[in-house]
């Protein structure tokens, strides 16, 4: 192989009370992808952030073309060939998508942007990598993917060599994803180096030309995706064996504690978003609602959370009417909720761990009592809760911000799950986390269907919703186009389903009958 | 859009500090206020150190001067603390001088009508009266917030206006008292709010019982903040309020509330500086006291026991400017230049916060 592009020798970064880089060795080469697996935590992005001059190491040092360089920032960095895209885009919003490229490199004549130049670069760039974006558009217009493709125009029109790719599949739909990895290789192909930082062992096998993996701030170990599998690299990753397939017995279908029915649902905008939802889910099922982003999905948990007014239809729990209830009403109701975005929504970031356990119980016996907070009750509590749930913290009075991903995602589950609810609502409740911790909620989730709850999840990870409902709603538009019982569809199916292929909607299904869906690729029956 | 903050939890060097540094890096910012200050006292062509020595003594050095130093820090206690809990619930109560004057104005027109009953009737009624007026005049931009989004900044300031000269209008004319002066009538002696010289028996000051209503609102303040499922939601929305709403909190109600509450703990300033101070309203009855509270809140970094100290502080430096003036010749305001060092010292944390890292790295390269 030929002689390293970048060496990074020894690199040793501390953060107070975490060794977060301990002496790590890493070389790229001209014109491969690298993928650096690990879980959340594991010091990946720590090391990249040394590398793209972010952070300064404690100790080692960088060769850059075999020769020593101290990058101190981004600027060192861009000017000798990294380009890094941060999981968190860093975009001018309201400016268009030529502005934030050259945005800091402005083209000019007499100290005036020369604009036509901007647009042409921009252009000229998209079509060398096939990364088609429109040059005029504004980036807050833009869907997710997009935002991403212009941060990696950003990268290249500064002249990346070696271009690092932070978590890049993390907030991508499946199809963006697989435009991401074609873009990616036609990169490789210019002979540019790419880091592809994950904890999706999938992508790995699909994308790495070399895998690195990290655990604990150490690289444990470097293998090619031909010489494994996903087994081996999570056991690398993880340091034990993990299971992948889930393993439940069968559902025991009870009472209908949810019943929902003609479902209508406006956005803030004001357009139906839900339009016209009927299902219901009994006692000890996993019912999942699998669709593409933005087909209603958060509209619908919002309504049944109480989070939104409904414009019409009813919601039904146990019998009750909870159509209109307010969010507080929904949490007394008997309704859980595990939101999708856990930081914004499901935490108070600056609150201590008993602080958050007790949040949306705060005012009920035995956390209050009259008003007054019940310090030795709330400690009780939390204690009981956080060894039940895993949760790894040194205290329960640190700041849920200093947990990582999945005990936090933990600490979610200890406060709704240990409430007792009658109905549990999961959105996407594994998204972002690291096998270790996907393990944990997917184990929760089926010992409280177990325990005779019912159970809606609301996913768009494929793997997820086959290894885990015992019903599968496809949603597509606002409605539920397709009903799959669990182990009846495969993903082709699904996806086809989820992206309209269906057509009509369920109703109609249903009423044109079995012939239908016999006629439908010739799906096994279960 | 993605969520802003990173998966990857990256230990922030703020966090670490703890308590002591949260103690410490205001008072830092004092003491670098002070040096500037000297720096500006020196340019200006007078000596620092007897300055700040006389600045001492009238802030201190006698009985007299600290009950100045109490009575100066009476209002900056209520006001502090107002402003201190609205930011607790994400909201910038401006509007606390407006609040004072509603607080003011329903003291001097109850502390003349009340005047039949006894003293132990008399002040407790006019204080909660004071405060429902506060608590009124904070709840119009309260409902216009939690309703229709009206940022409170503009719609509290606003109001500050109208009660400014609300107060103008009526002490120049339906409450004006007989007289060439635009004031209102003199309270009754049994609403006056006693003298702290006479309830403990100390060298007479000027001091009254209101500061000791504000330090223990203050304590009282952190308490609920702290204890109770008021507090709780209180600081929950300030924090986050997509969260809260989700574990259904009342964003919405919990936004009046603290509004409001905020209203009423302003407008105890108004309130004890007529009861206790002038007996009277009368347009310039405030020094600004409701926009210095912004300042005290910010130097006690919204911690309603930090209020204390803070509002000594700047209490102090009103009571010594005057002696300064006297004895080293420096003028007054001068004192002004150092609150707003203070101010900037506080704001400019980072500063503070170099300086605390650097004695503490001494100390630990000491150490080994």
């Amino acid at each position: 192989m030929n002689s390293a592009l970048l060496e990074l020798k020894g690199i040793t970064k501390r953060f107070p009370g975490v060794l977060a880089n301990d002496n790590v060795d890493l070389a790229l080469h001209e014109g491969e992808i690298v993928a650096l697996l690990g879980e959340n935590g594991a010091g990946k992005t720590t090391l990249m952030n040394v590398v793209y001059g972010l952070l300064t190491a404690d100790g080692g040092s960088v060769l850059y073309e075999g020769k020593e360089v101290r990058i101190k920032s981004p600027r060192q960095a861009i000017a000798l060939g990294i380009g890094m895209v941060h999981q968190h885009f860093m975009l001018v919003e309201p400016f268009t998508v030529a502005e934030n490229i050259v945005l800091g490199q402005e083209p000019s004549k007499a100290s005036v942007i020369d604009f036509d130049a901007a647009r042409s670069f921009v252009n000229d760039l998209s079509e060398r990598y096939g990364l088609r974006v429109d040059p005029e558009a504004r980036i807050q217009d833009l869907p997710v993917g997009m935002q991403q493709r212009v941060e990696i125009l950003k990268a290249l029109y500064r002249g990346a060599r070696i271009l690092i790719l932070d978590e890049p599949t993390a907030v991508l739909t499946p199809q963006e994803v697989r435009e991401l990895f074609s873009v990616v290789r036609s990169l490789v192909e210019e002979g540019l180096t790419v880091v592809f930082i994950t904890h999706k062992l999938e992508e790995v096998i699909n994308i790495a030309d070399r895998v690195v993996v990290m655990r604990d701030g150490a690289i444990v170990g470097e293998t090619k995706p031909e010489d494994t599998d996903e087994a081996g690299l999570a056991k690398m990753m993880v340091g034990r064996e993990v299971v992948f397939r889930v393993e439940k017995p069968p559902s025991t279908c009870g009472d209908t504690v949810l019943t929902v029915q003609d479902l209508v649902v406006r956005d803030s905008r004001g357009i139906e978003t839900v339009r016209g939802l009927n299902f219901d889910v009994c006692a000890g099922e996993i019912v999942s609602i699998a669709g593409v982003s933005g087909n209603g999905q958060a509209e619908l948990i919002e309504a049944l959370t109480g989070l939104r007014s409904v414009s019409s239809g009813t919601i039904t729990l146990k019998g009750r009417d909870i159509t209109h209830a307010s969010a507080r009403g929904s949490i007394e109701a008997g309704v859980s909720h595990v939101p999708e975005d856990r930081l914004r929504r499901g935490l108070v970031l600056e609150f201590d761990l008993a602080e958050n356990i007790i949040l949306g119980d705060h005012r009920q016996a035995p956390y209050a009592k009259r008003g007054i907070m019940q310090p030795a009750a709330i400690t009780r509590t939390t204690e009981e809760r956080i060894e039940a749930y895993d949760v790894r913290t040194p205290s329960i009075r640190v700041t849920a911000s200093t947990l990582s991903g999945g005990n936090q995602q933990k600490l979610i589950l200890a406060r709704e799950l240990g409430r007792n609810p009658d109905l549990l609502i999961a959105a996407q409740p594994t998204r972002g986390l690291d096998v270790g911790a996907i393990e944990f909620v997917h184990s929760e989730i089926i010992k409280e269907r177990d325990a005779g709850k019912a159970v809606l999840l609301i996913s768009l990870e494929l793997d997820e919703v086959q290894s885990l409902a015992d019903r599968i709603l496809v949603i597509f538009e606002g409605q539920l186009v397709k009903e799959f019982v669990a182990g009846e569809a495969t993903d082709e199916e699904l996806g086809y389903h989820m992206t309209g292929g269906g057509g009509r909607k369920l109703a109609e299904n249903q009423a044109a009958g079995l012939a239908d869906q016999q006629a439908e690729e010739g799906m096994p029956h279960a | 859009m993605p969520e802003r903050q990173p998966v990857e939890t990256v230990v922030m060097p703020s966090k670490v500090g703890g308590i002591v540094e949260q103690i410490a890096l205001p008072f830092i910012s004092v003491v670098l206020a002070m040096i500037v200050g000297a720096g500006i006292i020196l340019i200006a062509g007078f000596e620092p150190v007897p300055a700040f020595v006389a600045l001492f003594n009238g802030a201190f050095g006698t009985p007299r001067a600290i009950g100045e130093t109490m009575l100066r820090s009476t209002p900056l206690l209520f006001t502090g603390l107002a402003v201190a809990y609205g930011f607790k619930a994400g909201l910038f109560n401006i509007g606390a001088e407006g609040q004072l004057f509603m607080g003011g104005l329903a003291a001097a027109y109850l502390g003349v009508v009340m005047g039949g009953f006894s003293v132990w009737i008399n002040v407790p009624v006019i204080l909660v009266a004071g405060m429902a007026a506060g608590a009124a005049w904070a709840f119009i931009p309260a409902v216009l917030k939690a309703r229709v989004g009206a940022h409170e900044v503009i719609t509290t300031m606003m109001f500050t206006f109208i009660a400014r000269y609300l107060v103008s209008f009526l002490v120049s004319g339906p409450l004006k008292a007989p007289g060439p002066v635009a004031q209102s009538a003199q309270i009754a002696a049994s609403a006056v709010l006693p003298k702290l010289h006479d309830m403990l028996g100390l060298p007479p000051s000027r001091a009254h019982a209101g500061f000791f209503v504000g330090l223990v609102l203050c304590v009282v303040v952190w308490l609920v903040l702290k204890y109770t499922t008021l507090g709780y939601e209180n600081r929950a929305v300030g924090y986050n309020p997509v969260a809260s709403e989700t574990a259904g909190i009342s964003v919405s109600a919990t936004t009046i509330k603290a509004l409001c509450i905020s209203g009423a703990l302003a407008s105890l300033a108004g309130v004890t500086e007529v009861l206790g101070l002038h007996y009277k309203l009368f347009d310039q009855f405030s020094a600004g006291f409701g926009f210095t509270g912004i300042a005290v809140a910010l130097l006690a970094k919204n911690h309603p026991i930090g209020v204390i100290p803070a509002a000594i502080l700047f209490g102090a430096l009103s009571a010594g400017a005057g002696t300064m003036q006297l004895q080293a010749d420096v003028p007054q305001k001068v004192i002004f230049i150092i609150q707003a060092l203070i101010i900037f010292f506080v704001a400019a944390e980072s500063i503070a916060q170099w300086l605390f890292r650097l004695t503490r790295k001494e100390v630990a390269a000491d150490a080994q």
